[in-house]
């Protein structure tokens, strides 16, 4: 099983986000960096279906600053046995420019299986996987919560409004994974110490303008005072009150 | 390039209610882009309650049919969509940010070889452009971007772009349209529970934390949710998620799904950052906490500090009664 997995450097789920003086994205100074929770999913997955194979190689790749290295031990450190960077300053607003440049490093890889995270927590573009998989013409299922393989195909499931879909695809094939899928093992003190020496390569790259244009970042507007009603379900009459006749939502 | 093409969803051959907010966002880019707005649905055969979207401002209804539409198709509908798209004269291509639309858009965005934003709460047309407002870190900020390039392709949050009413005569087109053959097939949809809403799209959603105290507990939410005659979706914070009391189809916050309900209920949720990050938006918010100095009472309108075993069992009874 020769698998490819793209995972990010993201802020941290619990980062209170300052915008930075260009007014058009976050100010990381002090913010906590992580790697993406979605891709931690894909991670172990792709960790347990080599497992499963009894061989084959696990390959995390990156698009990011140089600082994403530290992502990429941390995936390595999980079992991962090697990183690829593709280093630019900038990640760009443009998801398609994301995926192009995962494409072209993915291309002719002979990969049986490329795994992401449904969904970026900082950005939420949730296109960057599929957009690859279009790129490189590769079968495709989205926000993967179950999956079997089984004899080059594999049935997965995802969740739809009301339901859960049931899927089956033939491999190779490009898929993003969800939570639910399965419980990311925590690096061990030997995995971190085997990062280490993992081989890491690093490639700098230079991405298109794409057709993305930040124009502002800023803050979402203040939710008005609320305030408290009472105590107790003696305040539950008012409350109703103010649903119907202030608030107007009953 | 100044028609709009609106992407309709349909489950089982009906028109799926979100596919109003399509045609509505639709409208308003082509009264700016002074075109038309082309409502397109893929399906077996005819789809039930298609030409309803003349109502919201659709210039005309377009089905294109095919035996690969009866179920989601994503490799057959994206074929499809952007042959459409291809053949018109499109500046705007508009679908709904729901689990299928999240899952198309990206597809035929790459497969047209032009940009997609996501998810997005606002747009207009500025300067001839494409503009549009997204949130970002689940709602903690917002980014307003600019789309370059022809045809924008965009996806709309649920719930968030209101039906508005604007009778057109529609004139229907349907179209057999070959694709070809496909990889990708959903062999089978298990449907939830009978009247189970999702929360992303119910209009009132109730939440439950650790405040519940036990998964058993959360049937007082659900008492609530059905004192709102099938309105309301029961979702659930991260933390009750991770310990398995609830399924992570219902969590609400940045590492679940973010909710614009038009009233939100969170019950025995001390509001972490990441929690309502998720549900901000949201156009009411009600707490129900013992902790008088929990976070989640900053973000509320309305907020009763006490056991919420007494309050919501009480709350449920009087919303009863305002319903019988």
């Amino acid at each position: 099983m020769k698998i490819a997995v793209c995972i990010k450097r993201v802020p941290d789920s619990e980062t209170r986000v300052k915008i930075g003086a260009d007014g058009k994205s976050l100010d990381e100074a002090g913010v906590k960096f992580i790697l993406n929770p979605y891709d931690e999913f894909a991670v172990e997955e792709a960790l347990q279906r080599k497992e499963k194979a009894g061989a084959g190689e696990v390959v995390v790749i990156a698009l990011g600053p140089a600082a994403a290295q530290e992502t990429i031990r941390t995936a390595l450190a999980m079992g991962a046995d090697r990183g690829v960077l593709l280093q630019t300053d900038a990640i760009p607003a443009d998801g398609l420019t994301a995926a192009k440049a995962l494409a072209a490093e993915l291309k002719d890889g002979g990969w049986n299986l490329i795994l992401c995270g449904k969904i970026a927590i900082d950005d939420g573009n949730h296109q960057v996987g599929p957009m690859v998989a279009e790129l490189l013409g590769l079968p495709c299922v989205t926000t993967v919560a179950h999956l079997d393989i089984a004899d080059g195909k594999g049935t997965a499931e995802r969740e739809i409004e009301g339901g859960v879909e049931v899927v089956e695809f033939p491999l190779p094939a490009l898929l993003t994974c969800d939570k639910g899928l399965n419980e990311p093992r925590y690096p061990a003190l030997k995995g971190i110490m085997a990062a280490k020496k993992k081989p890491l390569e690093v490639k700098p790259v230079t991405l298109g303008a794409g057709g993305v244009e930040v124009i502002a970042m800023t803050p979402p507007p203040e939710r008005k005072d609320g305030r408290i009603v009472g105590e107790g379900a003696a305040a539950v009459p008012e409350l109703i009150r103010l649903l119907r006749e202030e608030a107007k939502v009953l | 390039m100044s028609d709009v093409l609106a992407v309709l969803e349909q489950r089982d051959g009906a028109l799926r209610k979100v596919s109003y907010e399509v045609v509505t966002g639709a409208r308003r880019l082509a009264d700016a882009l002074g075109g038309r707005v082309d409502a397109l649905v893929l399906g077996a055969g005819p789809v039930k309650g298609a030409d309803a979207v003349g109502g919201f401002g659709a210039d005309t209804v377009i089905t294109l049919t095919n035996a690969a539409f009866a179920a989601y198709a994503p490799e057959g509908c994206t074929h499809a969509i952007a042959a459409r798209v291809k053949a018109g004269s499109y500046g705007a291509v508009v679908f709904a940010a729901s689990a299928t639309g999240k899952d198309l858009a990206p597809r035929v965005a790459a497969k047209l070889g032009v940009a997609l934003a996501q998810d997005i709460t606002d747009l207009a047309v500025e300067g001839g452009a494409v503009t549009v407002v997204r949130p970002v870190y689940a709602g903690k900020a917002l980014l307003k971007l600019k789309l370059t390039g022809t045809p924008a392709v965009v996806s709309l949050r649920p719930n968030v772009f209101t039906p508005v009413q604007r009778p057109k005569a529609v004139a229907p087109e349907t179209t057999a349209v070959d694709v070809p053959a496909v990889r990708v097939v959903v062999k089978q949809v298990k449907a939830a529970p009978a009247g189970a809403l999702d929360v992303a799209e119910a209009t009132i959603v109730i939440s439950g934390g650790r405040g519940l105290k036990e998964p058993a507990n959360f049937k007082v939410l659900e008492e609530l949710a059905a004192a709102f005659g099938g309105r309301a979706a029961v979702g659930a914070s991260r933390a009750v998620v991770d310990a398995g009391w609830r399924p992570h189809a219902d969590q609400v916050g940045q590492t679940g799904k973010t909710v614009s309900p038009t009233l939100y209920i969170a019950v025995g949720i001390s509001g972490a950052i990441q929690h309502l990050a998720g549900m901000r938006t949201s156009k009411v918010i009600v707490a129900i906490n013992k902790d008088k100095d929990a976070p989640i009472f900053k973000v509320a309108d309305y907020g009763i500090v006490g056991d919420l075993f007494e309050v919501v069992p009480q709350l449920a009874e009087g919303i009863r009664k305002l319903n019988g």
